[in-house]
Order: C-alpha cells, then sequence, then structure tokens
C-alpha cells in the first residue's frame, strides 16, 4: 500500500438532526484509485463533500471526528478552507463549466491564485487540457463557449479546469453517469493516466466502473461504511454479506 | 404484490372516462378569471388611447396656422355632451383674440413658460431636468442596491438575509410622498450644510431622494438574478478554492449581468414617473444647466403642478398630455426591453446549460 492520503477518523455528520455519516474510519492511499459504492442515498456524496469541506456550505450540518490530509486536521481551526479546496478538487456529478469560453473556463483557476501573465496562462491551458485528453478536440476553439460542447466535453473541461489549480487529490461524484459509453470510456482511461500524479477518489454507481478503475474500493449503506479493501477483494471475495448482495444486485 | 393492490383499492370509485362532464366551478373560474385579466389589458390600452389622443391637438394647432380661421375643433375633447357643447363657444371667443401660439414650434425652445402671454412650451429643459435627477438618482441606488444585493445573496447568513431582504423592499412600499418629505424637510438642510451650495431645493436632493425610492426595485430584481445563478456554478468556483468574495464578483456577478441591468432599468423606469418626490425635492425650476446643485423641473413633477390648474382642452393642457404620453412611450420602451432581457437573454442563458 502507498502512503495514507486521507485519514479518516469516527466521522458523523448530521443534516440538522438526520444522521447521514456514522462513525466513518477509512485510510485512502496516495496516489491510487479509490471508488465509493453503495445504494442511493448511503451518503457517497455528503463523505466526498466531507472531504473538502463542501458541505460548509449547507445550513445545519454538524461534523464530528476526524479528517485528516497529509496528516493535518482539515477541520482544525487553522484551516485556510480556499487552500484547502485548491489542494482538494472536485469533478461534480453534472457538469458545469462557466458560462464563458473554454480558455476562461480553465485559466479560472490560476488567474484567482494571481496568474496573470498571458504566456504562462496560455501554457498552463494547454497543458491541462492535454492532460484531460481534450486538447486535440478543442484547441481550434479555445475561444468558443464552453456550454457549445457536448456533455462528455464538458465533463474533461471541468476535469482540465481542475487541473488547472493543480490539486493532490481530485473528487469525482459519478463523473459519468451522465454520459454516452464512449465519454465514460474516455474519462475512465484519463482517471487511469491521472492516477500517476493524483489521488483519486470516484463515487460512482456502476459496479464494472469500479471494478475497472479503481484499486480499492469501500461500500456504503445507511451512511456506514461496511467494506472497504481492495477493489479484486471486495469485487471477488467481499467479507460481509451486504457488500456481496449489493455487487451482485440482490439488494433489498 | 398485485393481488394485494386490488385488495386496498376501493371500490366506490368508479372512474367513467367515456362521456365528458361539464363541471361548472371549473367553468366559472376560467371564465373569471380570464375576464379580470382581460379587464386590467383594457384599461392600459383606455389609459393609452386617452393619453395620446389628449396630446394630438398640440401637433394639430400646427395645422390650424395654414388652414386659416378653422376654429379649433374643441369638441374633439369633450368627455361627455354637455361640455362638447359648451366648448365651440368658448375657444370661438378665446382663440381668434388672443394671438396662439403655434405650441408645436416652441416645443424645442428652451423656456418652459405656459402661463405668460406669449407662452413657451420648451421641453428642453424639462427633460434635461429629469435626465440629470435620473442620473444622480441611479450613481446612488444602482452601486447602493447592486451591493446590497450581493451581500444577501452570497454574504450573508440565511437569518440575517431573511431580517435584510424584507426590510429594504419594505422600503418600496414607502409612500413617496413620505420620502419626498423627508428630503424637504432634513435631507435638504442637512446636505446645504455639507455641501454649502446655494439653492436648497436642487436635482442632487431630489436625485437622492428618488435613488431612496428606486433602491427596493434595482435590490430585489438583482437580488433575485443573483440567487437564480445556478448553484453549480458557485460550487464549481469554490471548489476551484476561490474565495466567496472571488466567487461573487468573478462568477456570480457577470453571470447575472443580464437581470441586473434589467433591475437597473426598472430602477430608471421609476425614476422617471417619481413625481411626489419630484416635486417637493427638486426646486422645480425650470433651468437648463448641467449644474447637479442647481433647481430642476421633471417631466411627471410638470404634470403633477400643473395639470390641476390648466384651462381644459388649451394648449396648455395638451402639451401635458404630450408629456404625458412621452412619459408613457418612454417607461413602456424601458420596461419593454428590461422584460425582453430577462426573458430571452437572462433566461436563454440557463436554459442552453444541459
Ligand atoms: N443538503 C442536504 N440537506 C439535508 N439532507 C441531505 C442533504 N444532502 C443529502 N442529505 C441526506 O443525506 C443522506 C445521504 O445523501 P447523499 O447525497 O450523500 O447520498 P448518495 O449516497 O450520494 O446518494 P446518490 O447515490 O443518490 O447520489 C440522504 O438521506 C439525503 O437525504
Ligand atoms: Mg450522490
Amino acid at each position: 500500500m502507498n502512503d495514507i492520503k486521507v485519514h479518516v477518523k469516527d466521522l458523523d455528520l448530521h443534516y440538522g438532526v438526520n444522521p447521514a455519516l456514522k462513525k466513518v474510519n477509512i485510510m485512502i492511499p496516495e496516489k491510487m484509485v479509490t471508488a465509493f459504492i453503495g445504494p442511493s442515498g448511503c451518503g457517497k456524496s455528503t463523505f466526498l463533500r466531507t472531504l473538502n469541506r463542501m458541505n460548509d456550505l449547507i445550513e445545519n450540518v454538524k461534523i464530528d471526528g476526524e479528517v485528516r490530509i497529509d496528516d493535518i486536521d482539515i477541520y482544525g481551526k487553522e484551516i485556510d478552507v480556499v487552500n484547502l479546496r485548491k489542494k482538494v478538487g472536485m469533478i461534480f456529478q453534472k457538469s458545469n463549466p462557466f458560462a464563458k469560453s473554454i480558455y476562461e473556463n480553465i485559466a479560472f483557476g490560476p488567474k484567482i491564485n494571481g496568474i496573470t501573465h498571458k504566456d504562462t496562462l496560455d501554457e498552463i491551458v494547454e497543458k491541462s487540457l492535454r492532460q484531460a485528453a481534450i486538447w486535440d478536440e478543442v484547441k481550434g476553439r479555445l475561444y468558443n463557449s464552453a456550454l457549445s460542447l457536448s456533455g462528455g466535453q464538458q465533463q474533461r473541461i471541468c476535469i482540465a479546469r481542475t487541473l488547472a489549480v493543480n490539486p493532490e487529490i481530485i473528487l469525482m461524484d459519478e463523473p459519468a453517469s451522465a454520459l454516452d459509453p464512449i465519454s465514460t470510456a474516455k474519462i475512465e482511461e484519463l482517471i487511469h493516466e491521472l492516477k500517476q500524479d493524483y489521488t483519486i477518489i470516484i463515487v460512482t454507481h456502476n459496479m464494472q466502473q469500479a471494478a475497472r478503475t479503481s484499486d480499492y474500493t469501500a461500500f456504503f449503506y445507511l451512511g456506514e461504511l461496511v467494506e472497504f479493501n481492495k477493489t479484486e477483494t471486495i469485487f471477488s471475495n467481499p467479507s460481509k454479506r451486504q457488500t456481496e448482495d449489493y455487487i451482485s444486485g440482490r439488494f433489498g | 404484490m398485485k393481488s394485494s393492490l386490488k385488495k386496498t383499492s376501493p371500490k366506490t370509485f368508479n372512474y367513467d372516462i367515456s362521456k365528458k362532464r361539464f363541471r361548472f366551478s371549473d367553468w366559472f373560474a376560467e371564465k373569471f378569471i380570464k375576464s379580470i385579466a382581460f379587464l386590467s389589458i383594457a384599461f392600459v390600452i383606455l389609459i393609452f388611447v386617452f393619453v395620446f389622443r389628449e396630446a394630438f391637438p398640440v401637433f394639430r394647432m400646427d395645422v390650424k396656422e395654414t388652414v386659416t380661421a378653422e376654429p379649433m375643433v374643441q369638441e374633439r375633447y369633450g368627455v361627455d355632451d354637455k361640455s362638447a357643447a359648451a366648448e365651440p363657444e368658448k375657444s370661438k371667443e378665446t382663440s381668434p383674440a388672443k394671438k396662439v401660439s403655434v405650441p408645436s414650434s416652441t416645443l424645442l425652445s428652451k423656456d418652459w413658460m405656459p402661463v405668460s402671454d406669449n407662452p413657451r412650451y420648451g421641453l428642453i429643459p424639462l427633460f434635461l431636468g429629469t435626465f440629470k435627477v435620473t442620473i444622480i438618482a441611479l450613481l446612488f441606488a444602482a452601486p447602493i442596491a447592486i451591493l446590497a444585493a450581493i451581500y444577501t445573496a452570497m454574504f450573508a447568513k440565511p437569518r440575517l438575509r431573511e431580517i435584510i431582504k424584507p426590510v429594504i423592499e419594505l422600503l418600496a412600499g414607502f409612500p413617496s410622498v413620505v420620502i419626498g418629505f423627508f428630503a424637504l424637510m432634513v435631507m435638504a438642510t442637512v446636505l446645504q450644510e455639507i455641501f454649502g451650495y446655494a439653492s436648497r431645493l436642487n436635482s442632487f436632493v431630489g436625485g437622492i431622494a428618488m435613488a431612496l425610492a428606486a433602491i427596493p426595485i434595482i435590490y430585489t430584481l438583482t437580488e433575485d438574478s443573483l440567487t437564480a445563478i445556478p448553484k453549480t456554478y458557485i460550487e464549481a468556483s469554490l471548489g476551484l478554492g476561490a474565495s466567496m468574495r472571488q466567487t461573487a464578483f468573478y462568477v456570480v456577478l457577470p453571470a447575472a449581468v443580464p437581470g441586473i441591468f434589467a433591475a437597473v432599468l426598472l430602477g430608471v423606469g421609476r425614476i422617471f414617473g417619481e413625481t411626489m418626490i419630484a416635486l417637493m425635492a427638486t426646486g422645480n425650476a425650470a433651468l437648463v444647466n448641467i449644474n447637479p446643485f442647481d433647481s430642476v423641473r421633471t417631466l411627471s413633477a410638470t404634470i403633477g403642478a400643473e395639470m390641476a390648474e390648466v384651462v381644459f382642452g388649451d394648449t396648455h393642457y395638451s402639451v401635458l398630455f404630450l408629456i404625458g404620453s412621452l412619459l408613457f412611450i418612454f417607461t413602456f420602451f424601458l420596461n419593454a426591453v428590461a422584460e425582453f432581457y430577462l426573458k430571452n437573454v437572462v433566461i436563454r442563458r440557463f436554459q442552453s446549460k444541459k
């Protein structure tokens, strides 16, 4: 196992009085792909969003326990949330490029980090688009609206936009659920490339996708982490009955 | 599964779909709502027609000069038979005796002197005055309202927002006479002491007072268009490590520009048509200059001040209606543009996003 990048200890999360996560403990390895699976409403998104403190935006969220990234408790008092989110990027289920040009979308992150030099920006834009495997498709129309692209292209633009900020961890919440099989294959390929340099955590409802892309898999059920192990183990020889039922589709 | 479903569904419901039924209450409600809706449209059209018809003679009087002795067709203005019968007599003795100045040739002059021996109906000072007040009001209202909207939409805690928003919106319900009174009694004095200008009531005081009236409109609509920006944009921006301020100014604000533009236009419409505050706080002198600390007379204040004293059917009367028509056309135009913007630009922008 690689080094531990994210270490979560006894994490509890409540929306108002309703518990959404119960005593979650997990150690996520660095530069690997970890998949979160589980039935709808079991708290996968909620858990993912605790890792970059996106839940801060929601009223009445109460969080107990510890989330340590590089051994720093990100819920500590001194934490700079803005910088945390640069370090922990996020890709959403619904691709959400800004209503701006492709170039402006990618340059947004570097710009808010104070990079104004045109050549540097150009360089970052090209590099990020290449990394996201979409450079060839858009290089001729960088100044067209990002909304003019297809859904699959938009999602890769969003990935490129995240890469442009140079994060260490990338959280993906069902990044391919709204895409066709070809776009999905591209995203999966991309995930495979990206794990050389990034720690990737991906939520998916697609068992094959989890099996294909991830090194580790975590199975959530009703706010609890039921099982976490090597992906092969989870899919071939799960130790919990619930996990087996879920991945074999015999659930409920 | 299926059998248990059958058991629980009560037999008493027996839906006959083979014959269409007449449901009186539905029919009545629909017709009633429909007629109310058409009634309000009818009112708008009637007012429109009335105002334009009363303004129309301004241009006819031009014609009179060439056609000679043709008496003014006063009965056209008459609302009922009685006045229609009375009018022609009156016009016969007044119009030839008094050398009627041709109004439309003086409309572009610099003097607004409707009641003098040689009346002049120059609209330029009125337009300039309205323009000055509008600009000043907008310079105050737009930034304040927009910043307040950004604050409540993006930064304020929900609980605080629930206080601020209604309070500012309450300002919209303030009778303008109260704002005017406040401007006249308090603001005018205070501002004069601070800036030390000569005339106590002027376009500056009037503009600030009107800003108070326009702020709620601009604020509410701006707030609405800011909160209408999809949350996913905000999350994307924050997820990239932008601060809330950066997100507000670089992501949300640019995306909301069309809505804010529409908000400002409607604010202009409000300022433009505002009569009471103009009457009370601008000094009402029809001057032609661009000094913000001089008195001005606005279009609507002119109607408000003079309509009650004007001779019915007189040239002056028609010119006031002409001013009314211009206000009407202008606000109609503003609203139409604002509406167009909201409907087409703002909405399409987010619908195209799939
Ligand atoms: N903003 C919120 N406010 C209140 N409750 C919420 C909120 N978001 C999620 N929940 C609740 O928390 C629980 C977990 O939701 P979450 O979105 O994390 O599930 P999920 O595993 O991502 O489901 P899905 O696979 O459908 O995306 C659900 O019961 C949900 O109703
Ligand atoms: Mg989810």
